[in-house]
């Protein structure tokens, strides 16, 4: 298996796409950085745009690679090896290349100019926003055969968690605006990885006060401990479950 | 070598194949013929494992191929289409394949390598191949870890005369040696000489599975494509399944 991501990893990095969004996202972080002496209000721009961008490139580029790469997956699939064996191959090579991309194209540059417990939160939740989509993009390949309804699928599901949820989620917010709905928005929150990822990174940034009661409830609840594993574990089991089912549908796949 | 038993196989409401019974054995070359949609790269890709059948099994060596893996070493396939990630190269594909198969040095057989030169393009590519080169790539794949089973879907597809006769000979060579070949074309006379029995589908059917002698002595043709024409003129010049 290891010889299969090696080689994986050696065609992706010579890939025109990473190394085009490896240079874009460094470019963008440390002109970001360099506008302006606060380095906190670089981390809240860079912020809005991880947050948008690195799920779109992350679910389109993997739903396309693995479309393009199906006539070589059926190949190795005539190869003494287990189903299990080449999509893990798969996963893990497309994740190694983007989580490097990210790496350097983000976390690179937050080091440098910035160093905070914000900026490592952000780093943290970059790299886990890239695997969760991978994870959704692979999902969103292998259960439709045909690669336009995949791809269609991606950005439907990368639009839903973008944009559409928080939708969703004001609405509920002024349809119940009678209740206290501080924990509930906890739960509501934990059912969208971005806005995890967001929530997790604001609060780091002292900017909590401004967001009244609601800031204050998730300050003592985020801000805690248990709110740290809290976030974590819900961030993983976003990455894992996708992961779960495309592996199970994988299995029983006609190719 | 291969059992296939009551194999059924639907994909949603079409039926791919129904109720298919074959055998293959050791040393023989078979040739599965059948127009578009007949059912033969589903039945080949069964016996790869590649889809799961509806109904029935395939054996390998009296050993069911579902959730097996093993039993793959002992084939070598050949896909219609080839293509392969755009960044790697020829010399990578086949490192990495030597990799997964594992197999000693001594038993690998490089002469389609040779014969198609593929040395001279181990530093290209996968994205800057024709569609020809990749498919030669392709068959050096299938041939070099010596298999016992040789399946070649629509192997002389885009591959110009010479390399389709290189190609040919090297099957010619490894029937000699005893192994099982199979091989779809709609090419027949491309097929000629080399085959030794014939697989007929249709309509998700297999229609008949005889040698090519048998076939020879029933229609009174010599070439292949003559045969198969005259079978499908004159579908009582087989006597079991009529029902074409």
């Amino acid at each position: 298996m290891k010889s299969i991501i090696k080689y994986i990893i050696l065609d992706l990095l010579r890939n025109k796409i990473i190394i085009g969004y490896t240079i874009f996202l460094f470019i963008l972080s440390a002109s970001i950085f360099n506008l302006g002496a606060d380095s906190s209000k670089g981390i809240l721009s860079l912020l809005n745009i991880v947050l948008i961008f690195l799920p779109l490139v992350s679910i389109i580029f993997s739903t396309i690679y693995l479309y393009n790469s199906s006539e070589f997956i059926e190949l190795m699939l005539t190869q003494p090896l287990k189903r299990r064996t080449i999509l893990l191959s798969e996963f893990a090579g497309v994740s190694a290349a983007l989580l490097l991309a990210v790496f350097i194209g983000v976390g690179i540059p937050v080091i440098i100019f910035d160093g905070s417990t914000a900026g490592w939160w952000l780093i943290i939740a970059s790299l886990f926003l890239t695997i969760i989509f991978i994870a959704l993009a692979f999902y969103a390949s292998i259960a439709t055969r045909d690669k336009s309804k995949g791809i269609g699928i991606s950005i439907l599901l990368w639009f839903y968690f973008a944009l559409i949820y928080d939708g969703l989620v004001l609405f509920f917010l002024f349809s119940f605006s009678d209740y206290p709905l501080e924990k509930p928005m906890i739960a509501l929150c934990a059912l969208n990885p971005i806005d995890l990822a967001r929530i997790a990174i604001l609060l780091k940034l002292d900017i909590s006060a401004l967001m009244g009661y609601t800031g204050a409830v998730f300050q003592d609840f985020f801000g805690s401990s248990e709110g740290i594993i809290f976030v974590i574990c819900a961030l993983m089991l976003w990455a894992v479950l996708p992961c779960w089912r495309a592996f199970a549908l994988f299995k029983k796949k006609d190719m | 070598m291969i059992q296939i038993k009551n194999f059924t196989k639907k994909y949603g409401k079409t039926t791919a194949l129904k109720n298919v019974n074959i055998e293959f054995k050791k040393s023989e070359c078979i040739a599965l013929i059948g127009p578009n949609g007949s059912g033969k790269t589903t039945l080949i890709k069964s016996i790869l494992g590649l889809v799961i059948p509806t109904e029935g099994e395939i054996l390998f060596n009296h050993k069911s191929v579902l959730k097996e893996w093993q039993y793959r070493k002992e084939i070598g396939y050949m896909p219609q289409i080839s293509r392969f990630p755009d960044n790697m190269k020829v010399g990578q594909l086949l490192e990495m394949m030597k990799d997964v198969r594992r197999t000693e040095h001594h038993k690998l057989d490089e002469d389609l390598i040779q014969a198609f030169n593929i040395e001279n393009i181990l530093n290209k590519t996968m994205s800057s191949l024709s569609g020809g080169t990749r498919q030669k790539v392709s068959a050096c794949i299938a041939f070099l870890f010596s298999p016992q089973v040789l399946i070649l879907d629509e192997p002389t597809a885009g591959l110009d005369p010479l390399s389709n006769e290189k190609l040919k000979q090297k099957i010619e060579k490894e029937k000699q040696k005893g192994k099982l070949i199979l091989i779809t074309s709609h090419v027949l006379s491309d097929l000629d000489d080399v085959v030794s029995q014939v697989v007929y589908l249709q309509e998700s059917k297999l229609v008949f599975h005889k040698t090519i002698k048998e076939l020879e002595t029933s229609t009174g043709e010599q070439k292949l494509n003559r045969i198969i024409a005259s079978i499908m003129k004159e579908p009582e010049l087989i006597n079991e399944n009529v029902d074409v």
